[in-house]
């Protein structure tokens, strides 16, 4: 499964508060000029198809439960890429009376993308970076699955057995 | 009478670069009603007037919307000007006019993709896009930026653009011409296109009036608003300007309307590069800021209004923009009533919503 995943990950992009040079940015990665889908990169409408969530913007009131709602219905493992200065620490609009700040005072920030606006060499940068963290989660997640895991295998077997029970028995009648 | 169901649309939405949130009234499959509700993007720049002096305000306002960047960094500088009493040099307002048009072929391109995306037609979005790269690679060539440029700064330009570069511009452009031309004949010929847009979404020129519609929305219900016809910014008086109308007003006509302006740019910026007197670029200008000032210009998505108002030091008082996706809100949800659900993304993108303008 690893081997697909880090190699094609989906991401899903959210605009916190951005001016649009970000986005624009963004989407200028998977078009053709630099084209990262020909390695199966997909921009996927729906958070829970998604691998990297690409954050653009800082974040505000209003948008902060939405920021976090979309981080939380992505599956495990999971990687956020805070792109351009605004959703690193707010930039220049750090000082706005509606800027809370970067995208890290809501959700884990993994990968952060400097520029305003971001170049996409930079975010297609961060990307990668952000993979290998993907890959590390993922690692992780399955040094701690055997304890949890072992019982699985065990109901596996048992039902295998039961279905085996099943059969002589129908066999028997 | 069907059962009423509210359908929440965005503000993550696929075919939404940007949050805006939709609450649609559906009876079986048409819109009865569409309520929006905005604020996800409220950022409350105009009050950073009073931290940052009016140089560092430029940057702020070109950060409204970084798709009509330079445009909103012309409106500021514009109005702060008018504030100040000065005039930029006239090779100055001739290299903004250039860049600004430059700029509505960026955003028009860029549109088109997003609308054939929103469509569902893949490879003309990604054709489209293709095509705008060449007019970013326009940008980063003579401006150092490819969508935030921070040039336009009050009293001129922060540097020249050489004759040389000027006159490769117009060479690409030229040739983009054809490229762009092909591109753009799917959009009007293409049945499964027409399909999606013909007669979708008529906004007549009644109400497009009465709903202070303005830009393309405007133009393509037949009102005549074009804020470049009245010459008050930039040199669009000496390249004879005349607004691009049609007056079918449904979607097709919004789409119409903004390809014939991406070759009437083109038009525009070679008759400019023709024209180019040399001289300065820059001039020196007063410290600090006195008196007030409103300036209007004309966007890729329409009439965007500035105010400066100096508090007699290097700071302002107050700063005002209003832009145009805000006047063209009333005129998307008139049309949204009664339509289908299915034509909801194509109705919204028609009046190429920039939400970040709206809620600055
Ligand atoms: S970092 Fe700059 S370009 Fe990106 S969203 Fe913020 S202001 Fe816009």
């Amino acid at each position: 499964m690893s081997a697909y995943v880090t190699k094609s990950p989906w991401v899903v992009h959210y605009d916190g508060s951005s001016c649009n040079g970000c986005d624009i940015e963004v989407l200028a990665c998977l078009t053709p000029m630099y084209d990262v889908e020909r390695f199966g990169i997909i921009n996927c409408g729906n958070p829970k198809h998604a691998d990297v969530f690409l954050v653009t913007g800082s974040v505000n009131e209003q948008n902060k439960g939405i920021v976090k709602q979309i981080y939380e219905q992505m599956p495990e493992p999971k990687v956020v890429v805070a792109v351009g200065i605004c959703a690193c620490s707010g930039g220049i609009f750090k000082d706005c009376y509606n800027v809370l700040g970067g995208v890290d005072q809501v959700i884990p920030v993994d990968a952060y993308v400097p520029g305003c606006a971001a170049r996409p060499e930079a975010i297609i940068d961060a990307v990668v970076k952000g993979l290998g963290v993907l890959q590390a989660k993922r690692d992780a997640m399955l040094e701690q699955k055997p304890a949890e895991e072992a019982p699985a295998e065990e109901a596996v077997e048992e039902t295998a057995e039961a279905v085996e029970e099943v059969k002589e028995e129908g066999g028997e009648e | 009478m069907g059962k009423r169901t509210i359908i929440p649309f965005g503000p993550q939405h696929p075919v939404l670069p940007e949050p805006i949130h939709l609450d649609l009234v559906l009876e079986d499959e048409t819109v009865v009603e569409a309520i929006p509700s905005i604020g996800y993007i409220h950022r409350g720049l105009e009050k950073l007037c009073e931290i940052k002096d009016f140089n560092q305000m430029v940057y702020v306002i070109e950060r409204i919307c970084g798709i009509c960047s330079f445009g909103h960094g012309w409106g500021a500088v514009a109005s702060m000007e008018g504030a100040m009493g000065v005039q930029a040099p006239e090779r100055a307002e001739y290299l903004r006019t250039i860049l600004h048009e430059l700029g509505r072929v960026h955003s028009h391109l860029l549109w088109l993709g997003l609308l054939a995306d929103g469509f569902g037609f893949e490879s003309l979005f990604n054709h489209c896009w293709r095509i705008r790269e060449t007019v970013l690679d326009l940008f980063e060539k003579n401006t150092g930026g490819r969508v935030i440029f921070s040039i336009c700064k009050v009293g001129g330009m922060r540097k020249d653009i050489s004759n040389e570069n000027l006159k490769e511009m117009k060479e690409v452009l030229e040739g983009l011409k054809a490229e762009i031309k092909e591109i753009t004949d799917v959009f009007i010929n293409d049945a499964s296109v027409q399909n999606r847009m013909v007669g979708v979404g008529v906004l007549t020129k009644e109400e497009a009036e009465e709903l202070c519609a303005v830009g393309p929305v405007a133009r393509a219900s037949g009102v005549p608003q074009d804020i470049r016809m009245t010459d008050n910014h930039g040199v669009y008086g000496k390249l004879g300007f005349e607004p691009v109308l049609e007056e079918a007003g449904d979607c097709m006509a919004r789409t119409v309307v903004r390809i014939r302006e991406v070759f009437q740019s083109i038009d525009l910026i070679s008759a400019a590069i023709d024209q180019i007197p040399d001289g300065p670029v820059d001039m020196k200008v007063p410290n600090k800021i006195e008196g007030e000032y409103i300036t209007r210009m004309e966007q890729p998505r329409g009439e965007a209004f500035y105010y400066a108002k100096g508090a007699g030091t290097k700071f302002l008082k107050r700063m005002r923009v209003r832009t145009p996706t805000n006047m063209n809100i009333p005129a998307m949800v008139k049309t949204l009533a009664g339509a289908d659900l299915a034509d909801v993304p194509m109705l919204v993108l028609t009046i190429d919503p920039c939400i970040s303008c709206t809620e600055r």
